[in-house]
C-alpha cells in the first residue's frame, strides 16, 4: 500500500515509475476524504493546489530536475503562512486571513518539489498540549479517538500516524512537536533554536519557537530537515551554521555512545507504564553497545514555571498585532477604537490564549517585570548551564517525552496546571535552545510511548543517527493504528 | 516668588537611510499612502524585523559628534501599546541599553557666553505610521509609509533654563545632524521633531518641580512659543498656590495654548522587554574608530578654522557655520575669489536677507555657488560696481541666468574710461554751482552728494573709486 510507505520508499517508487506523484497525491486525498472525519486533523484542504503541484513534480522529474522531496505529499501545520491559502493558526482571529506571502519553510518545500495536501489543525496559536484549544475543534488520536493527539502540533501528528500524508511539519515552543509525536507514535524532531527559519511562522514565543519535521522514521526526518534547515536573512535569530546532509551519519554505530539519564526525569509524576517502556528502550541501546550514565539536571524543576513566564510574556506582545485593524477578525459595527479592539480581540481569541495574554501582560507590567521576566531569564540561563555541564559527560540525554500516554479528550481541560505539566520533560529543552526528538519506543495500555532524545546545539545529525539505529533494531515506528492501516 | 524654569528636550531625528530600519521598503517622503509599506511594515502574522546597519552607523556618528560614550552592545526592546498607526502594537526601541550614552553640546547664549547642555542618551527606534482623519467619513485612514522609518531619539538633561536656551539647543542639534548628513532635518516633513519637558521651581530650590511634557512640536518658532505659554500657565497655577499636574500636553499653534492630552494616571504601561526577534547590536571599538574617521568637520571646528585661517570675526564665522550648506557654499566661493571678507559679506548680507524674506532654507537658494563666483569676479575685475552687482544678484535669483549674460544683456558694464567719467563730473559741477561753492568753503561732507549725482547720471555704471578720485581732483582745483 502506497500510504504505508516512508518518504524514502515513496521517492524510490516515484523514481522507478511505479506510480506518479499525481496518483500518490490522489491516494492521500482520497484517504483524507474517507478517514479524516474521524480525526479532524485538517483545518484547510488544498486538493487543487496539491494536484497541480503533483503534476508539476511529475513534469520536473521527467525533465530530470528532481528536488529532494519531489512529488511527496505533505501536510503543513496551519501556523506557516502560505500564499493564497487560509492561514488560521487554529484561531477564529485569523479565520479570514489569506496569507499574501509564503513562510520560508513553505518556500523551501515548494522548491524541493513537495506537494501540500492541506493545513493541519493545531491548538490556537500553538498554545495547548492537547489540541483542544483549536477553534476548529479537537483533533482525535488515531490510536484511540477518545484520546487527544497531544499538542500543539496535534493535527500534524495525527495525520502522520493515520497515514494521511507521507510526513508533516510541526512547531515546538515547549514540546509541541515531541509531545504529540509521543502521543501518536511517530517520529518528531525539534531542531536547535535558529536551525530552521521562523520567517512566516506565526509567532507564539519568539525566543522558543522552532519548526521541525514530523515523520514516520528518523530517516524521513533527516530528509525533511535537509530541506528545512539553513540560515535565512529574513530571520535575525536563524544561525549561519553549515547544513550537513542529515542522512550521512544515519548508519554510524552507537557503540560507545554515552547516554545520560537525568534522574529528575524518572521521579515523581512519571507514569509507571511509560517508565517501563523508556527503561526497556534504554536497555535496547545498552545492547547495541551504548554506555548508560545517570546524570542530574538539578534546575529542571524550574523549567515549567520559567517557561510560563517567558512564553506568555512574549506571546502577549506577539499577539497584539491581531487587533482587527489590518487583517483577521473584526467585530461588527465598532462604535469607537477601543470598542474595535476589545470586541475584535474578545471575540477572536479563545480562553487559553486569553489566559496566556493576561499572564504575560501581568508579568511584563511595571513593578513586576524584574520579579518575573528578569528572574525567569536568569533561571533560564541556569537551566541551560545544567545541560551544558551534562553534555561534558554524555553525548545524548534520554528520557520520556511526556509523563503519560495520551489522556482522554476533556480530561484535563479544567486543570490547566496538570495540562501544563504534560510538557514537563520537553520544556527545558526549548529554554536551552537544544535539539530534541521523540521516537516511538513501545506501548502502555495500547497507547504509544515516545522516547525523548536530547542533543547538543546543532547535533541534529547525531540525534537522527541515534534514533535511526534504534529503528533498525525495533519496529515500534512501523506500527499503525488499526483503523488507519 | 522668583521661579526658575527647567527644560529638557527629547528630539526625534529621522535618519536618512534609503530603506527602513527593519525592512527593505523605501523611506522616501510623499508617496501614495501604503505604497511603501511591505509585509514587515504592515505587521502581518509571521513577519520578522531585520536591522538595517546604516541606522547604526548614523547613530554612532551622532554619538561621536557630541562626545558621547558609544555602547558596544545595545539592545532593542519592545514598547507595547495599541494604536492603529502602530501596526505590530509595539514599537521597537531601545530602553535599557541605548546605542549612545552620555554626551554634551555647547550652546551660545544671547549675551555671547556659552553653556554646556548634557545629552543623557540617544537611542534608535522605528517611526509609526500616520492616521488620516480627512476624507474618510466617520472613519480613520491609516498610512503606513512612514512606519519603520529609522529614528534617533536624542534625550537631553534638564539643563535649559529658558525657551531661548531650548531653541538654541535644538538648533545646535539640528546643525550637527545636518553636518553629519545623518538626517535631512526637514521639519515640515517631520524629519526633526521635538517633545519638551517643562517645569518650574522656586529659585534656589534643588528639587525639580512637577513637569508637563509638550508633544510633537515641529518648528523652532513653535518650540519657543509653546514653552513660553506653558511657563506662563504653570506660573499662574503656582502663584495662586496650586500645583502642576504631571501630564502630556499638546501645543495648539493657532490658539497659542497648550492643552492636556493625557494625565500620568492615564499613561500607558509600555511593558518594555527585549525584542526576542532581534539580536543585541554589537559594535567593536575598531568599528567605532573607523566611523570616527568618516566624521566631517563639525560647526565648532569649522568656525575656529574660519577665524584662524581666514581672519573672519567670530560673529561672522559662527553665522557662516551654523548651516552646513551655507558653510560649504561659503568655502567654495571664498576659495574661488580668494576674498574671505567679500564672500562673507555677501552671504551674511544680501543673500541671507533675500532668503529670509522669501522664507527659503539656504539649501533651497536658487543661486548656485558657481553663479555667485561669476558675479563676484566681475566686481573684483571692476567690470561692475558693488551696487550694480546687487541688482544682478536679484536677476540671477529670478532665474535670468549667469552674471556675465545679465551684464551683457542689460549693458551694465562699469564705466572705467577716465575721459567718460570726467565728462559726467564736469556736467555735475556745472549744474550744481551752489554745492560746489559750499564744498570749496570747507563742507567736505558734500563729497557724498557729488558721488551720488555722478553715479546717478551714469546709471550706476561709473566706477565708484575712480569717481571719488576724479571728483576730489576737480573740486579741489
Amino acid at each position: 500500500m502506497m500510504h504505508n510507505k516512508t518518504i524514502t520508499e515513496l521517492s524510490a517508487g516515484l523514481e522507478a515509475g511505479e506510480f506518479s506523484s499525481v496518483e500518490l497525491t490522489q491516494t492521500y486525498l482520497d484517504r483524507i476524504k474517507l478517514l479524516d472525519k474521524q480525526l479532524n486533523s485538517f483545518i484547510t484542504m488544498t486538493p487543487e493546489l496539491a494536484l497541480e503541484q503533483a503534476k508539476n513534480a511529475d513534469a520536473q522529474r521527467a525533465a530530470g530536475n528532481v528536488g529532494l522531496l519531489n512529488g511527496i505529499p505533505l501536510a503543513q501545520k496551519d501556523i506557516f503562512c502560505t500564499k493564497g491559502v487560509k492561514t488560521s493558526c487554529g484561531s477564529k482571529m485569523l479565520e479570514p486571513f489569506i496569507s499574501p506571502y509564503d513562510a520560508t519553510t513553505i518556500s523551501q518545500f515548494n522548491e524541493s518539489g513537495a506537494v501540500m495536501l492541506g493545513k493541519t489543525n493545531m491548538d490556537e496559536f500553538a498554545m495547548g498540549s492537547s489540541n483542544e484549544t483549536s477553534w476548529y475543534g479537537t483533533v482525535k488520536n488515531p490510536w484511540n479517538t477518545d484520546a487527544v493527539p497531544g499538542g500543539s502540533s496535534g493535527g500534524s501528528a495525527a495525520v502522520v500516524a493515520a497515514r494521511l500524508a507521507a510526513a508533516s511539519t510541526g512547531t515546538d515552543t515547549g514540546g509541541s512537536i515531541r509531545q504529540p509525536a509521543s502521543f501518536c507514535g511517530i517520529t518528531g524532531l525539534k531542531p536547535t533554536y535558529g536551525r530552521v527559519s521562523r520567517y512566516g511562522m506565526i509567532a507564539f514565543a519568539s525566543s522558543l519557537d522552532q519548526a521541525g519535521p514530523m515523520t514516520r522514521t528518523a530517516e524521513d526526518a533527516a530528509l525533511m530537515l535537509n530541506v528545512m534547515a539553513g540560515h535565512d536573512l529574513r530571520d535575525s535569530t536563524s544561525v549561519d551554521v553549515a547544513v550537513p546532509d542529515y542522512r550521512a551519519d544515519l548508519n554510524e554505530s552507537v557503540e560507545g555512545l554515552k547516554i545520560g539519564l537525568p534522574k529528575e526525569f524518572f521521579s515523581e509524576g512519571l507514569n509507571d507504564g511509560v517508565a517501563k517502556v523508556i527503561e526497556s528502550a534504554v536497555k535496547e541501546y545498552e545492547k547495541m553497545g551504548a554506555i548508560i550514565k545517570e546524570i542530574s539536571l538539578p534546575t529542571s524543576k524550574l523549567a515549567v514555571p520559567t517557561y510560563y513566564i517567558i512564553a506568555p510574556s512574549e506571546c502577549s506582545s506577539n499577539l497584539s498585532r491581531m487587533d482587527g485593524v489590518r487583517f483577521g477578525h473584526r467585530c461588527e459595527d465598532p462604535k469607537d477604537l477601543s470598542d474595535l479592539y476589545i470586541r475584535s480581540r474578545g471575540e477572536g481569541f479563545g480562553p487559553e490564549v486569553k489566559r496566556r495574554i493576561l499572564v504575560g501582560t501581568y508579568a511584563l507590567s511595571e513593578g513586576f517585570y524584574d520579579a518575573y521576566y528578569v528572574k525567569a531569564q536568569k533561571t533560564r540561563r541556569l537551566i541551560s548551564n545544567d545541560f551544558n555541564q551534562a553534555f561534558d559527560e554524555v553525548d545524548v540525554i534520554m528520557g520520556p517525552a511526556a509523563p503519560s500516554t495520551a489522556f482522554n479528550i476533556g480530561e484535563l481541560t479544567d486543570d490547566p496546571i496538570t495540562m501544563y505539566l504534560s510538557d514537563i520533560y520537553t520544556i527545558a529543552v526549548n529554554l536551552a535552545g537544544l535539539p530534541g526528538m521523540s521516537i516511538p519506543a513501545g506501548f502502555s495500555n495500547d497507547m504509544p510511548v515516545g522516547l525523548q532524545l536530547i542533543g547538543k546545539h546543532f547535533a541534529e545529525a547525531k540525534l537522527l543517527n541515534v534514533a535511526h539505529q534504534f529503528q533498525k533494531e525495533t519496529d515500534w515506528h512501523l506500527k499503525a493504528p488499526t483503523a488507519f492501516k | 516668588m522668583q521661579w526658575e524654569v527647567v527644560i529638557g528636550l527629547e528630539i526625534h531625528v529621522q535618519l536618512s537611510t534609503k530603506s527602513k530600519i527593519f525592512s527593505g521598503a523605501s523611506t522616501a517622503y510623499g508617496a501614495e499612502p501604503n505604497t511603501q509599506a511591505c509585509t514587515v511594515d504592515l505587521g502581518l502574522p509571521g513577519v520578522l524585523p531585520v536591522f538595517n546597519g546604516e541606522a547604526l552607523n548614523k547613530s554612532v556618528m551622532f554619538g561621536l559628534a557630541v562626545g558621547a560614550q558609544i555602547n558596544e552592545r545595545s539592545v532593542f526592546d519592545r514598547k507595547n501599546y495599541f494604536y492603529p498607526d502602530s501596526p505590530k502594537a509595539y514599537q521597537i526601541s531601545q530602553l535599557y541599553y541605548p546605542i549612545v550614552g552620555e554626551g554634551h553640546i555647547d550652546i551660545d547664549l544671547e549675551d555671547g557666553s556659552q553653556k554646556r547642555i548634557g545629552v543623557t542618551r540617544a537611542h534608535m527606534e522605528e517611526d509609526a505610521g500616520k492616521s488620516l482623519h480627512e476624507n474618510f467619513q466617520n472613519q480613520t485612514g491609516i498610512d503606513l509609509n512612514r512606519a519603520g522609518t529609522p529614528l534617533l531619539e536624542i534625550v537631553s538633561e534638564p539643563d535649559m533654563r529658558s525657551a531661548k536656551e531650548a531653541v538654541a539647543y535644538m538648533r545646535k542639534i539640528h546643525s550637527i545632524v545636518r553636518y553629519l548628513g545623518i538626517s535631512d532635518g526637514n521639519m515640515q516633513e517631520g524629519s526633526f521633531r521635538c517633545d519638551a519637558n517643562v517645569s518650574l521651581r522656586p529659585k534656589g530650590q534643588e528639587e525639580f518641580g512637577t513637569r508637563a511634557e509638550l508633544k510633537n512640536i515641529n518648528s523652532f518658532r513653535f518650540v519657543e512659543k509653546a514653552i513660553n505659554v506653558e511657563i506662563e500657565r504653570q506660573m499662574e497655577i503656582l502663584e495662586e498656590g496650586g500645583s502642576v499636574t504631571q501630564e502630556t500636553r499638546l501645543y495648539d499653534a493657532e490658539k497659542n495654548e497648550t492643552r492636556s492630552m493625557r494625565s500620568k494616571e492615564e499613561a500607558n504601561d509600555y511593558r518594555y522587554f527585549p525584542d526576542p526577534d532581534l539580536l543585541p547590536i554589537v559594535i567593536s571599538a575598531e568599528e567605532i574608530e573607523a566611523i570616527r574617521k568618516t566624521l566631517p568637520e563639525l560647526p565648532e571646528a569649522k568656525c575656529t578654522r574660519f577665524m584662524e585661517e581666514l581672519g573672519l570675526p567670530e560673529k561672522d564665522a559662527k553665522a557662516l557655520t551654523v548651516d552646513r550648506d551655507m558653510a560649504d557654499y561659503y568655502e567654495q566661493v571664498q576659495q574661488s575669489i580668494d576674498d574671505a571678507k567679500m564672500a562673507a559679506n555677501w552671504l551674511l548680507g544680501d543673500i541671507s536677507a533675500l532668503n529670509n524674506k522669501k522664507g527659503l532654507e539656504f539649501k533651497d537658494c536658487p543661486v548656485s555657488a558657481e553663479q555667485l563666483i561669476g558675479l563676484l569676479k566681475r566686481i573684483k575685475d571692476n567690470t561692475i560696481s558693488g551696487k550694480i552687482a546687487k541688482d544682478i544678484y536679484l536677476a540671477m535669483f529670478e532665474g535670468e541666468g549667469d552674471a556675465d549674460a545679465i551684464i551683457d544683456k542689460k549693458g551694465l558694464k562699469q564705466i572705467t574710461d577716465t575721459g567718460a567719467i570726467e565728462a559726467i563730473i564736469d556736467e555735475v559741477i556745472v549744474n550744481n554751482p551752489g554745492q560746489v561753492a559750499e564744498f570749496q568753503s570747507g563742507k567736505d561732507k558734500l563729497i557724498g552728494f557729488f558721488v551720488g549725482q555722478v553715479m546717478k547720471a551714469s546709471k550706476g555704471k561709473a566706477n565708484p573709486g575712480q569717481v571719488n578720485q576724479l571728483l576730489m581732483q576737480k573740486l579741489k582745483k
